[in-house]
């Protein structure tokens, strides 16, 4: 009687098991799948000529280097914008200011603006940088559209990184007479500074494949040549994808296929990279 | 003799001070560019909600309240224009709720089997695969919809179009996966293994634990997880821009062709007339989207703050 119960507990308990493993082969397949079909499918576009020449005939033959230097552009250009305010609001939240209403409003902002959607700073960048501000359609526009949504981002794993730096650092430095900033810029950066790249890496690899805010703000689907300056409109890989899988009739699959795989290949390299510093960094922190 | 000792210590120390304050004054300086990057972040949140506010509100001059939430009439071009929202409404609560209930049972029982039941090797496999799926551009996502699963879902469902709510939907709940499972996990293994050990010395098996234990101690977490998954879902743009079928009329079904509230600003907003009516009119979306976002965020914030707090000793 009393066995019978407990391998009937056993059986229920297999039962819940093999289901919790079906739920995570379900979640885990998906992203594989994704993946190996856009290597699969991607591979027959990418060739030399692909990613060195400029698009002819609508974008249905020739190159993409545009957009792929468009991107690189804009995620050069975010990060450039978001990460010295990043830094300096994280430091601004854990070194200097207190526990008071001032912190407490700025890890508010942070929180919403992470869960901001994506077409909503478009409009903002829309709003105040294409049409308030004057500049335009253009790379500068987009960049600093891209560098407020990173913001959230960057401010987040900066202020967890100077966080992490043990408090003994910080007291014994200021007992010697070091004054505040000595101490945050000698002593505290320097120890959170793998932590602060690798967010940077993220942010720069989410700029890379963000879409709606660059399609508000002026991404352009055909260019002749690459942005000379930040006031020039640009191509970039996620517009360009969107743009031949959505709206070109006639488009040879291979080339949306191509593109996909270039874009893929950005943003989740940079994601490997920010794992790697991340490892590597975990790793001295253990041997010393 | 201990007047001279006296003003010769004050002269050294007023030197001292002189010293101090010439170093502090260039501190001075970076101390406040520190604070103003810390004003800065609020700025930004602020500058969205103005601007919203601004380009927005004045839509409801135009269309009373009433009329534009629960108009079904969107012509923007003609004469003269309506401007009803139901059916962008409709369509992102249809969206929302195919992802929701296809990712939440599965997120939680993923975060389930990575927490409390897989092996270190398998977690270690997996966790990284759902990073990968992480960082899945939206718009990638939406050509797998446009291409692979619009496809499937036509043929499975004898429809006239593959691109549906439904698709979108799948499509979505595959984007709030990795969220849902990151953070359900963390709050699973928020719970302290006493309660585990109690669990198991009154007799019951792992399952039970986890049921009876684990589940109900990490709820909060939990519910957190399925806001954040349902925030990403409504907030997301392009794979429901690219996927959903872009149809004008309210849905009725999940497999109806349809207009999401994101997909309907990205789509209109680049032939709206700068300050025009339409330009109006969508932004007045965007505040909505807006608000119900932040809803939904800060409630997941305070719920997980509420979770940090249960188990801290």
């Amino acid at each position: 009687m009393r066995t019978g119960g407990a391998s009937k507990r056993h059986l229920s308990q297999r039962t819940a098991f093999s289901m919790l493993i079906a739920a995570t082969t379900i979640a885990v397949l998906p992203a594989l799948a994704i993946v190996i079909q856009i290597v699969i499918s991607g591979a027959d576009a990418i060739s030399l000529e692909f990613l060195t020449e400029a698009p002819s005939q609508a974008g249905k033959a020739g190159g993409i280097l545009p957009a792929i230097v468009g991107t690189f552009y804009l995620m050069l250009g975010t990060i450039i914008l978001a990460l010295p305010l990043g830094v300096m609001a994280g430091i601004c939240l854990t070194e200097y200011a207190r526990e008071n209403w001032f912190t407490r409003a700025i890890n508010l902002a942070i929180v919403n603006l992470a869960g901001v959607p994506s077409i909503i700073y478009g409009l903002f960048g829309l709003g105040v940088f294409v049409l308030l501000f004057h500049f335009g359609m253009s790379l500068l526009s987009a960049s600093l559209t891209l560098a407020c949504q990173a913001l959230a981002m960057t401010v987040t794993t900066s202020r967890e990184a100077i966080l992490a730096v043990p408090k003994q650092y910080r007291e014994g430095s200021l007992a010697v007479g070091a004054t505040r900033w000595q101490t945050t810029r000698h002593l505290v950066l320097p120890q959170a500074l793998p932590g602060i790249i690798t967010g940077a890496v993220l942010a720069m690899s989410r700029a890379a494949g963000e879409t709606a805010p660059i399609l508000v703000v002026g991404a352009a689907f055909l260019l002749p040549g690459l942005p000379q300056s930040p006031f020039d409109q640009f191509m970039a890989l996620p517009y360009h994808l969107y743009t031949v899988a959505a709206h070109v009739p006639g488009m040879p699959k291979s080339t949306m296929w191509g593109v996909a795989l270039v874009l893929l290949v950005v943003v989740l390299s940079f994601n490997v990279l920010a794992t790697i510093i991340r490892v590597r960094a975990r790793q001295r922190r253990y041997s010393s | 003799m201990l007047r001279q000792r006296i003003r010769a210590t004050t002269a050294e120390a007023s030197l001292k001070e002189r010293l101090r304050r010439r170093r502090r004054s260039g501190e001075k300086l970076i101390e406040s560019w520190v604070f103003l990057a810390g004003i800065l972040t609020i700025a930004v949140l602020l500058g969205i909600i103005v601007l919203l506010l601004k380009e927005g509100l004045p839509a409801f001059w135009y269309t009373p309240p009433w009329e534009f939430f629960f108009g079904t009439k969107w012509y923007p071009v003609s004469e003269p224009p309506t401007f009803g929202v139901t059916s962008f409404f409709v369509a992102t609560l249809w969206v929302t709720l195919v992802a929701t209930a296809i990712s939440v049972p599965i997120g939680v029982a993923c975060a389930a089997y990575l927490a409390e039941v897989a092996p270190v090797k398998v977690r270690e496999t997996v966790k990284p695969i759902i990073e990968i799926l992480a960082g899945i551009p939206s718009v990638v996502m939406g050509f797998i919809g446009l291409t692979l699963l619009s496809p499937l879902v036509q043929s499975a469902f004898d429809l006239n179009t593959g691109l549906s709510g439904l698709t979108a939907g799948i499509m979505l709940s595959l984007m709030s996966l990795p969220i849902i499972i990151s953070v359900s996990e963390d709050a699973l293994r928020a719970v302290p293994d006493d309660f585990r050990e109690a669990s198991y010395a009154l007799g019951a098996t792992k399952w039970e634990t986890i049921r009876h234990v684990c589940i109900p101690g990490a709820l909060s977490g939990i519910t957190a997880a399925v806001m954040l998954g349902v925030g990403r879902a409504i907030g997301e743009t392009m794979t429901v821009l690219m996927v959903a079928g872009g149809a004008l009329a309210v849905p009725v079904s999940p497999t109806d062709p349809m207009m999401p509230m994101t997909a309907a600003i990205a789509s209109g907003i680049g032939n709206a007339v700068r300050g025009g009516l339409q330009y109006q009119a969508l932004f007045a979306i965007g505040l909505i989207l807006f608000i119900l976002t932040l809803a939904v965020n800060l409630i997941a914030d305070r719920v997980l703050e509420r979770q940090k707090r249960k188990f801290a000793r």
